[in-house]
């Protein structure tokens, strides 16, 4: 018996890898559209730089589809901060005018390259490894029977009060930075952007489902108590009311700085290491620290890194610094007040658990200590309204 | 992992979102739909505790792909006619996907559910995967690949040429004008759910058959994405169909988005699966025939239709002619053409069709021969430098087209242009569809009814203007489509890489200079223009000019 044949297609021998042949070109392997920040061309750049065109230099027949008010792509007015060549106009193109626009970067705000040189697969390693180990953490909890070691305050004070911190992070994480991921100028702002979004919502998941888990181990757990103390309780309100008015931000500068520079030092991590991760191990708990730890290294280490690379730039512009420092002072005393404001009304939690942490005034000294180590890298002065 | 249940867990997420007590979220983007707060749940059911370690697993896939793609000399059997299309196509999808990241947040305001917002912020993450994973693929073309000429100077091209306008629609429409008619009606309801199936799925099939299995293992990966955005978009269709007075913005934002689409997508896939093939066997599909399956049954007949009973008016005539158009029209056929005609001024090298290619094509398309085979054999003939102009300037019964001001793709089937004046200026149209979208759609009044928010059409939308009267030499320098030898083009009529078969500066200096068709349309008076209107359309098929002897 004989089989018809399938129809597939056949493998051919083509030859057409590199080095087959020798012509013009046959050898420029990289990227030829923009300058490396650093000697050679990075993975990171490559996947990342241009993507997001900008009508300064290419994008020779401008933007295609506006808005009611004829404006497309991202305008750089939507923040008042300036890189050089910011007030360069825009090049006119008509007829016979050619395509030709600045030499590239044609404005400072190419320059800025995330140091995390987060991309897709550096985003997804590094949330993957988080979340596989916050998982194991409490699962070899859960094992250990180690929340039977927790006094009946800390139980408390975790269901109340580490729950409510998960609000802050899923309002800042969807409303202000995946907010500001359309707001920037250029890809390498944007995606950091977008990650520092995800690092947040990421973490809110893992304080919710953490609450699920304590939920289902500790017999009085009470899943729902941070719904309680984030609407209604005295002392999350100032943190409440900061993280609506950043929300509230229209200029997307001002609502990365005063969240990432002002807020997340000074309340932020003043609530996270200063409080939680001080207090937990006294109360009998090991567990808590390792899952806020987790979004402790991701501020600190990652998302902190990359607003200190793009504010850096800015305060020193080669043409605007002056303008950017003074316009960075000012978002520094109209956002020290409010965060103060909301440490301030903290401090009650402080004396809550049964083993108290380091006093709140040494908590809140050392928030203010690394608040102005940021400030002054930034080469910006510390504001007085920090005294409060 | 934590043994919770994903549905338990998805239940428990939804209570971090609050309603804001002392300041509102800035509200950035307008639309002229209306909603009611509603409980519609979130539809992806995402938790980030098992999406990361998913797509990383779906990395690995990817990378371990590319890996042995490398290792096992893929390069070596690669069609250079494929991989040379996706010099264009690898140009442009990657800012389509970061731009419907950046279309996310336009939903935040204007859709008040934030069970719905969950789902978005994930798409949005999705995306910034799926742009940086193709620029990683495109690398890897340059540096593997036998000619990284175009490749190398990827977005630069995109920004700058005319095929890179065309498809940069396909991402500029995800993001501006109202939220709604933008970020979901054009992106998730029409661009997603209806043509990512031929981009992502119908494309990469093709390039497996042409010894590509690296555009599969990438574009099958970022599918994979894509059904969760597709439930995003039909969830928030359901909430606009809930208010009667959203119906006529639907009804319009429908016919447009479903047209522009066409236009722009298959011209584009259209071409690279059509004639970016050397696998010319009789029984595989010919894009007509995957077009039918993917989005003319999939998408109107399974998932358009049914909406019909939730109120939705649906463009049946405007499916009907998009289909028309592919099949009697030979819209694809005509676009591909048009490629060729203007191979000088793209940054990717044309093969010529053979007589193989052209039985296949009588084969699928009957007729196919008469209107586009001697043309194709000009081409061919006209391909290597031989004291002769490029084909665009010889004398092969071809009349270089005007271009369409809305889709940007040039009036191709002559018989349906359209001209109209606008803003003091001239127009010319593919299709009455597209005049309707510049003239009607986007306008700040619909039917009577105000649309304060709707976009509007910008830019330099005529790329020959910008080179009016310029030498073509000059043109190709311009816009950077050169050789690292200063003279010789990226672009070619052919696959020959021996430099003395390539087409430089030096052969394009002879040529009359470029001539916008639309400045001298607006040139012309009342009458000359309605002569010229006239014998347009009595044009074609494949660009001829209209006989003079009828």
């Amino acid at each position: 018996m004989t089989t018809a044949e399938r129809s597939v297609p056949k493998p051919v021998f083509t030859d057409a890898e590199a080095g087959a042949k020798e012509f013009p070109d046959s050898t420029a392997r990289r990227f030829n559209y923009y300058t490396p920040q650093k000697r050679k061309q990075t993975h990171y750049e490559d996947v990342t730089v241009e993507v997001q065109p900008d009508p300064r230099h290419y994008l020779s027949q401008g933007w295609l589809y506006g808005f009611s008010d004829g404006r497309g792509g991202y305008p750089l007015d939507w923040t008042v901060l300036k890189a050089w060549g910011s007030d360069r106009p825009e090049p006119t193109r008509g007829p016979g005018s050619g395509g030709k626009g600045y030499d590239w970067p044609a404005h400072g705000w190419h320059e800025f390259r995330d140091p995390n040189e987060e991309w897709e697969l550096s985003l997804y390693r590094y949330n993957a490894n988080v979340v596989r180990q916050v998982g194991q953490n409490v699962e070899a909890a859960r094992r250990s029977k180690a929340f039977e070691q927790w006094n009946p305050n800390w139980v408390r004070f975790v269901e109340r009060h580490v729950g409510a911190w998960m609000h802050v992070d899923h309002g800042l994480g969807l409303y202000l930075f995946a907010n500001a991921n359309r707001r920037a100028p250029t890809n390498m702002h944007n995606n950091a952007i977008s990650v520092n979004s995800m690092h947040r919502i990421r973490a809110a998941q893992d304080l919710a489902l953490y609450g699920l888990t304590l939920s289902e181990e500790i017999a009085d757990f009470d899943g729902s108590a941070h719904l309680d103390a984030w609407n209604s309780d005295p002392a999350w309100q100032g943190v409440r009311e900061a993280a609506e008015r950043l929300t509230a931000v229209d200029d997307w500068c001002e609502a990365i700085f005063a969240a990432n520079v002002v807020f997340e030092p000074l309340v932020g991590e003043l609530f996270r290491s200063h409080l939680v991760q001080h207090a937990a191990p006294r109360n009998g708990d090991f567990v808590t620290p390792t899952i806020v730890g987790a979004e402790e290294y991701d501020f600190s280490e990652r998302d902190l890194r990359y607003t200190k690379a793009m504010f850096e730039l800015l305060t020193a512009d080669r043409e605007f610094a002056e303008h950017n420092t003074r316009i960075l002072h000012s978002w520094l005393a109209d956002w020290v007040p409010v965060s103060i404001a909301a440490a301030r009304a903290m401090q009650p939690l402080w004396s809550q658990p049964d083993a108290k942490p380091p006093r709140f005034e040494d908590a809140l000294d050392a928030a203010k200590s690394r608040f102005s180590g940021i400030v002054s890298d930034l080469g910006l002065e510390t504001p007085k309204e920090l005294a409060q | 992992m934590s043994r919770q249940s994903v549905a338990r867990a998805h239940q428990k997420i939804q209570e971090l979102s609050w309603e804001p007590m002392y300041h509102e979220p800035v509200s950035h983007y307008g639309t002229d739909y209306t909603f009611r707060k509603a409980q519609k749940k979130d539809p992806l059911k995402q938790v980030l505790r098992s999406y990361f370690p998913m797509q990383e697993e779906k990395d690995h896939r990817v990378y371990g792909a590319s890996d042995g793609a490398i290792r096992g000399n893929m390069f070596r059997q690669v069609q250079e006619r494929w991989l040379e299309w996706q010099k264009l196509f690898l140009s442009i999808i990657p800012l389509p996907e970061i731009s419907a990241a950046r279309a996310m947040p336009l939903l935040f305001r204007t859709v008040p559910n934030p069970e719905l917002h969950n789902g978005q912020a994930i798409q949005m993450i999705d995306e910034v995967r799926h742009s940086t994973i193709q620029q990683n693929l495109k690398r890897l073309y340059m540096n593997n690949y036998i000619d990284p000429a175009g490749f190398n100077s990827s977005l630069r091209n995109f920004q700058n040429d005319y095929c890179g306008t065309i498809g940069r629609q396909f991402a500029e429409g995800f993001i501006t004008g109202d939220a709604i008619t933008a970020a979901s009606i054009y992106l998730t309801i029409v661009a997603e759910t209806a043509f990512t199936n031929t981009l992502f799925v119908a494309m990469p099939a093709e390039a497996a058959a042409n010894g590509d299995y690296l555009l599969p293992t990438v574009f099958h990966s970022v599918q994979s994405d894509e059904s969760r955005h597709i439930s995003n978009g039909y969830a928030t269709l359901l909430m606009a169909l809930a208010d009667e007075g959203n119906h006529q913005l639907l009804e319009r934002d429908l016919r447009y988005a479903w047209w522009n689409n066409h236009r722009v997508v298959d011209a584009a896939i259209g071409t690279f699966i059509e004639y970016g093939t050397k696998d010319r066997r009789k029984d595989r599909e010919s894009y007509a025939e995957m077009w039918r399956r993917w989005i003319y049954d999939d998408y109107y007949r399974s998932y358009l239709v049914p909406l019909e009973k939730y109120g939705l008016v649906i463009p049946h005539d405007l499916i009907e002619e998009a289909w028309n158009q592919i099949w009697n029209k030979g819209y694809v056929h005509e676009v591909a053409q048009f490629f060729a005609t203007g191979w000088l001024a793209n940054y990717w090298r044309i093969d010529p069709m053979t007589d193989k290619d052209f039985e296949w094509f009588e084969h699928k398309y009957p007729g196919w021969y008469d209107r586009y085979g001697k043309w194709w054999e000009n081409y061919n003939r006209l391909s290597t430098p031989n004291g002769h102009h490029p084909i665009v300037a010889e004398d092969v019964d071809y009349q270089y087209p005007h271009r369409c001001w809305v889709c940007m793709v040039p009036c191709l089937v002559r018989e349906d242009m359209v001209m109209a004046e606008v803003n003091g200026q001239w127009r010319t149209y593919c299709h009455e569809a597209c005049r309707w979208t510049d003239v009607e759609a986007f306008r700040p009044t619909y039917q009577g009814r105000e649309t304060p928010n709707m976009g509007q059409l910008i830019g330099s939308r005529e790329w020959e203007t910008l080179y009016h009267g310029w030498n073509w030499a000059d043109v190709v320098s311009d816009m950077g489509f050169v050789r690292d030898d200063g003279k010789t083009l990226v672009a070619q009529p052919h696959l020959n890489l021996d430099p003395s078969k390539m087409w430089t500066l030096d052969h394009l200096r002879r040529m009359d200079p470029l001539l916008s068709p639309n400045v001298l349309l607006n040139e012309m008076t009342d009458e000359e223009r309605n002569a010229f209107h006239a014998a347009y359309i009595a044009g074609g098929p494949a660009g001829r000019p209209a006989r003079t002897d009828k």
